[in-house]
């Protein structure tokens, strides 16, 4: 039995029915990272979906932003507890990036410089639900946010939302990415507690 | 076993520094320990949320008492609770000692040989140094003991009092960087730690110094990578970062 | 917590595991060969999770993760482990 520590509650933590269960509200941005941050310009930024689909095919900067922006406005939570509600973020929805492409497989891997790597299903990525995000809160994303572009998942826990992402693989079956190997879930959903395996 | 956590007592709480200070744990069964080992603490809140986060331990040897200094982070979780908070009685969960790498043990008989030492501290990274600097003192060694203590500013020195008594000892100097705000009558200007400083500051790697380097990341990652290029071979450069910047 | 700290921050989370001080075993990484003692691998932190780097190559070499009921050691990276055996 652990001793209650007098006095102690914890980072500001504040509990809130639009909270997913054993999250707490949080009004800063933790930096949370699994190794050193990348630098990439964004002259040198390219962005790629290969695998599965009939067409590979690549973006880069410029390129990318003729998809077209959109103003996402959503709610993010981390696996380490803290959720943010209310973000503001502009992207290309993940809607207009496959469109065309004729993805044959259910399942991605997104990958990004610096190699880490983690998997979301199609559908999941599809129907407004996902985004490649270059801006935040007005500005753009800032490197050790995922700068200059992460995917933005937000129904999932967000290591889902790969920060410097670089490549889309469509696979036709399930494989786990970085942190999966590493025993988080394979899915991800923060209603339904899905953290670790 | 060191992999449980025990209850210590707060015996003693003293300001440090105008954001820091030590605190004095009386903790049953504590084995002892050697000078730059740490323990992991650990605070629960009354819903069951738990925080835990590493200190070094400052005193050396024997007994049930440890001491710990915090500096407190303006956004941290643990520190200001530990700076600000804690009161002298409270209880809190700690386990150790732990770690046996960042450590200097005192020659085992006077035939050994005793390799110079140099300590280098940034802030409250002087933490685990300080425990070094006491078992030196307290086994009267007379391995030559040289620490380099970067600060911001005279007031943000921590164990200042012990530190001028320890350095009356023939076996120990003291070295200053101020980084801000240097004492009146000191002769150079205040400015982070550079080669040059190093080189006239730290015993030369001719000598092969046993080096421990502690304090933020940051401060740590400047002096190793300085060290190496002075000649000290990496292997002879202990480090403990303490994270932040 | 952005920024890395040393194996040494280790010693706590493998106590719960090894009896022996594993910060003192001397780690080979698998992707650069070099050999070095735990203590002074790259530990990027955060909370219930820890990932171990391989200071001269960067490489991953272990993680920990402390769930509710189980911790998970994943030595994805590590060729191989010598520890100093007890009392000697
Ligand atoms: C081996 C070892 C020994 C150490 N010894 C000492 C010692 O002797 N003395 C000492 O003072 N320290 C020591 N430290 C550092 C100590 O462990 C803590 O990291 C330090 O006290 C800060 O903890 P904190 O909870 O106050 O800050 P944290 O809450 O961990 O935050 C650190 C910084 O990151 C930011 N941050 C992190 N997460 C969030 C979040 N979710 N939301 C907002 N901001 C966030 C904060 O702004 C803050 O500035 C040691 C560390 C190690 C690894
Ligand atoms: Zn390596």
């Amino acid at each position: 039995m652990p001793i209650i520590s007098r006095g102690f509650s914890g980072r500001r933590r504040e509990e809130s029915p639009q909270l997913p269960p054993g999250q707490y509200l949080t009004e800063d941005f933790p930096v949370l990272s699994a190794g050193p941050t990348p630098a990439i310009a964004t002259s040198d930024w390219v962005f790629g979906v290969t695998g599965d689909v009939a067409e590979t095919r690549a973006w880069n900067w410029e390129q990318f932003h003729e998809l077209g922006l959109e103003e996402i406005h959503t709610d993010i939570h981390c696996v380490t507890r803290w959720s943010k509600l209310g973000t503001s973020w502009r992207g290309v929805s993940l809607d207009r990036v496959l469109d065309g492409l004729d993805v044959a497989g259910r399942f991605a891997m997104a990958g990004c410089y610096g190699g880490y790597t983690t998997n979301v299903p199609v559908d999941d990525l599809l129907g407004g639900k996902a985004w490649i995000a270059t801006e935040f809160e007005g500005a753009p994303l800032d490197p050790e946010h995922g700068g200059p572009a992460r995917l933005l998942v937000p129904h999932l826990y967000f290591w889902k939302s790969a920060k410097w992402v670089r490549t889309l693989r469509i696979m036709p079956k399930d494989e786990p990415g970085f942190w999966e190997q590493n025993g988080y879930n394979m899915y991800g959903d923060p209603w339904r507690e899905q953290r670790y395996w | 076993m060191t992999g449980d956590w025990t209850v210590g007592t707060v015996t003693a709480i003293a300001p440090q520094t105008p954001t820091s200070r030590s605190i004095d744990l009386e903790v049953p069964g504590w084995p002892g320990n050697l000078a730059g080992q740490h323990l992991d603490l650990r605070l629960t809140a009354p819903d069951g949320y738990t925080a835990t986060r590493s200190y070094s331990i400052a005193t050396a040897g024997a007994g049930t008492r440890v001491q710990l200094a915090v500096d407190r982070l303006p956004d941290g979780e643990v520190s200001p609770y530990l700076v600000d908070e804690l009161i002298v009685g409270d209880q809190l969960e700690v386990r150790g000692p732990l770690g046996g790498w960042f450590v200097w043990r005192p020659p085992a008989d006077d035939r050994s040989p005793a390799e110079p030492v140099q300590l280098i501290g940034g802030g409250s990274g002087i933490v685990p140094l300080m425990a070094m600097a006491r078992a030196h003192a307290a086994v009267a060694s007379t391995v030559p003991f040289r620490l380099l203590y970067s600060v911001r500013a005279p007031e943000d020195v921590f164990f200042a009092a012990e530190l001028a008594e320890l350095a009356r000892s023939p076996h120990f100097d003291i070295d200053w960087v101020y980084t801000r705000t240097a004492p009146e009558g000191w002769s150079g200007s205040p400015g982070r730690v550079t080669r040059e400083r190093l080189a006239e500051a730290v015993v030369p790697a001719a000598l092969d110094p046993a080096v421990f380097v502690c304090g933020p990341t940051g401060f740590v990652e400047t002096v190793a990578d300085l060290l190496v290029e002075l000649g000290h071979p990496a292997a002879r450069v202990k480090t403990e970062r303490f994270g932040g910047a | 917590m952005t920024s890395h700290v040393d194996g040494n921050a280790l010693a706590g989370p493998l106590s719960e595991l090894f009896s022996a001080d594993m910060t003192c075993a001397s780690c080979r990484c698998a992707s650069c060969g070099d050999v070095a003692d735990l203590a002074e691998a790259m530990v990027y932190q955060k909370p219930n999770t820890y990932i171990v780097r391989c200071h001269r190559c960067g490489a991953m070499l272990l993680t920990i993760i402390q769930g509710s009921h189980r911790t998970r050691l994943e030595l994805s990276g590590v060729a191989a482990l010598s520890v100093p055996r007890p009392g000697t």
